[in-house]
């Protein structure tokens, strides 16, 4: 019993023939779409790189990109097939091709959901990346003189005015972080000299924060310094103070931006995936037409298209008796040649 | 004298009728680019309104606008009839119609070239707007809890740090104004009160910015408040120190951003003025000959084609005698007392055969 069998007259194969020419090229489209996909998500994670400690989650981009590029191909070579099928003269030629087709085109589709899917499954490991990322990124914002670093304060500062954040979770990350570097620092002023003795390591550390954590919404003028400390400030209360910084940790608004940007991104490529889909199913139906078709009397007769020919179950066995007799393929050989030789001893 | 005289053969006019088709179709595509192009100067007008001050700075993208649609309207029409002027019969439709649109066309295309001209000369009059403008918003930034100017403060910080500006020609425009409202303002202190007191209107005056003012590319954290006191800060010297703060002002800046844009456009505009004036040419040549065919009678004859059928002085002066007699028309000839039926014989000499001439007026 075939699976999905379908009767297809003269004029019915001529029309598949010319739809899937039209739907190969919208899978071109298609392949190039994803393509751009995958360069606009590798652009926009290269954007930050300089707060990401490991660079996992590229997979999910490079493995866009290559199947972007690998189906532009598989997608014109069906058009071409196609093109040529109407003809019985050039037909022949492409059929040998069409089942290793049939293989790429499959493999494409899953390493499509494979992306998907991993693509929900690193954001654990993008969250540990851009944890530890800012973290370097805050404990070196003040060594503007060590090269390698120095760009570390402008891309921490230009990071939380963009994003709207403050601080790794929050903005006390920088409580805990000397970020004035010691060449501003007066050591012979007391205060200074107070506050480097304060703790074990001799920091120089402040209940204040960069400029860039200031919230432009706040309609108070920014407060940045002794933000602990209610009496500094005329009507202040730092408890219930929510507009005066930005409230956000910067990895919560950076995983956020990255995990929105691969959802608006999934819907495009799960309907990438059923577009490849229809044109494998198409194409496969268009072969197994035509090939009926040569087989009759009378090529422009009524022939039969369907997936499987015979039932699923009985294909899996078949392949799986092929794959063994292949394996089985030297030993049999042996015993065949022992029983001739044994024949003629015998007889 | 015809003006640029060119044959056209059949095969040419044809082909130059199929090939002003597509250009006209192409027209209406830059018609349509123009119309984006107003609206989309419309709106980055509109976008900072908060700090432009009342001028009349609309008039320029509204121009460009109603240019772009009228010039999609022009072109679709030019289309059509360059569409049917392959076929001679479905010419005579437009025949008539066909020298007012190109005289039309030619004084719209004027229309496309003054718009073009007046983004080049738009900048002074967005100067004063945003001198004024930004003056304004600055009084204003302290005052988040008055309706209707509660948002200026965030206007005016987001603009600081997007442009990467400070102030009105530079940071010090802010030690001129009370930013700090009243209500941040312990006036039980003393300094507070000193400082309130030491100028005429009582106004909290500092030599500090607000935070938008900081450069992100100063190795050192922002010194924002006590600029113009070295001793206040370690290692620092106001005089020399430039990478603190943004230098730039912030009329400056947006300036040279809508000149930019503006120059951009102005250069598309001419671009699309050129490009239609070369339609309408081809439009022209089309049409006169195929009014030449027309006169020859034989529809697959060679044909002559020309800008003006004189040159340009007898074209000037015979369309300056019919506006003149345009004029005229109610005034009668006087010479002939009045009365048009009287013959007047003329009295020119024909030379040796001195052969009278013909009497108009014949009986038959």
């Amino acid at each position: 019993m075939a699976l999905l069998k379908m009767k297809f007259p003269l004029q019915r194969r001529v029309r598949l023939a010319q739809g899937l020419w039209l739907l190969s090229w919208v899978a071109v489209m298609c392949g190039a779409f994803t393509f751009c996909l995958g360069i606009y998500l590798k652009t926009e994670l290269l954007r930050r790189a300089e707060v990401m400690d490991n660079s996992e989650i590229h997979v999910v981009p490079n493995i866009l990109i290559l199947v972007g590029i690998a189906s532009i191909g598989t997608n014109m070579f069906a058009g071409r097939v196609c093109q040529d099928s109407l003809d019985p003269a050039r037909f022949p030629r492409w059929k040998p091709l069409l089942l290793p087709w049939m293989a790429v085109a499959l493999l494409l589709c899953a390493l499509l959901i494979a992306s998907v899917v991993l693509s929900y499954c690193l954001q654990g490991s993008l969250e540990e990346s851009l944890k530890v990322g800012l973290r370097n990124g805050i404990r070196f914002y003040r060594d503007t003189d060590v090269p390698g670093r120095c760009f570390q304060k402008e891309t921490i500062d230009r990071l939380q005015m963009e994003l709207r954040c403050c601080g790794n979770n929050n903005h006390r990350d920088w409580f805990e972080v000397q970020w004035i570097s010691n060449r501003y620092l007066d050591f012979t002023s007391k205060e200074v000299k107070d506050r480097v003795r304060s703790n074990v390591d001799g920091r120089y550390l402040l209940d204040g924060v960069p400029f860039s954590c200031c919230n432009p919404s706040s309609p108070r003028p920014c407060l940045q310094q002794h933000l602990l400390d209610n009496k500094a400030h005329f009507n202040y209360e730092h408890q219930s103070e929510e507009l005066n910084l930005y409230n956000r940790g910067c990895r919560k608004a950076l995983v956020d931006y990255y995990m929105g940007l691969m959802n608006t991104i999934g819907p495009g490529i799960l309907s990438v995936i059923s577009m490849q889909l229809s044109v494998m199913v198409s194409l496969r139906y268009l072969q197994t037409a035509m090939e009926g078709a040569e087989a009759l009397e009378n090529p422009e007769d009524e022939s039969e298209g369907y997936i499987l020919e015979k039932g699923i179950y009985e294909t899996v066995a078949e392949a799986k008796a092929t794959t063994l007799s292949f394996f089985k393929f030297g030993t049999v050989e042996a015993e065949t040649t022992d029983a001739e030789k044994a024949a003629p001893e015998s007889g | 004298m015809a003006v640029l005289r060119v044959k056209f053969t059949k095969t040419k006019r044809d082909k130059l009728a199929q090939v002003l088709w597509i250009l006209n179709w192409v027209s209406v595509v830059t018609g349509l680019v123009l119309f984006s192009l107003g609206l989309f100067l419309k709106v980055e007008i509109n976008k900072r309104w908060e700090l432009m001050a009342e001028r009349d700075i609309h008039y320029i993208p509204n121009m460009l606008i109603s240019v772009g649609l009228i010039a999609c309207a022009i072109n679709f029409l030019g289309g059509k009839i360059c569409y049917d002027c392959v076929d001679t019969t479905k010419f005579l439709r437009w025949k008539l119609l066909l020298l007012p649109y190109i005289v039309c066309t030619f004084f719209f295309t004027f229309c496309i070239l003054v718009g073009a001209l007046m983004c080049y000369s738009m900048r002074g009059e967005l100067e004063g707007a945003l001198t004024e403008g930004l003056r304004e918003a600055m009084r204003l930034y302290k005052d988040t809890d008055t309706p209707g100017r509660c948002f200026l403060k965030r206007t005016l910080d987001t603009l600081q740090m997007e442009f990467q500006c400070c102030g009105n020609a530079g940071f010090r425009d802010w030690f001129q104004i009370q930013w700090i409202s009243n209500r941040y303002l312990d006036v039980a202190k003393k300094e507070v009160v000193d400082r309130l007191r030491s100028n005429v209107e009582g106004r909290y005056l500092l030599d500090g910015v607000p935070f938008s003012c900081c450069n992100t590319f100063s190795p050192r954290p922002c010194i924002q408040h006590q600029i113009t006191n070295n001793s206040a800060h370690f290692n620092y010297e106001y005089q020399t120190e430039e990478l603190n703060l943004w230098m730039k002002g912030c009329r400056q800046a947006l300036l040279e951003y809508y000149t930019y844009i503006m120059q951009s456009i102005g250069l598309t505009v001419l671009i699309i003025w050129l490009f239609e004036l070369s339609v309408l040419t081809g439009v022209r040549y089309l049409q006169t000959s195929l009014e030449n065919l027309m006169r020859l009678g034989d529809p697959e004859s060679e044909s002559e084609g020309w800008l003006l059928e004189n040159s340009f002085v007898e074209t000037a002066r015979s369309n300056f005698n019919i506006i003149k007699s345009l004029g005229k028309c109610n005034q009668i000839d006087t010479v002939q007392n009045g009365d048009p039926n009287i013959d007047v014989p003329s009295t020119a000499h024909y030379g040796p055969a001195n052969v009278p001439t013909k009497h108009i007026s014949q009986a038959c």
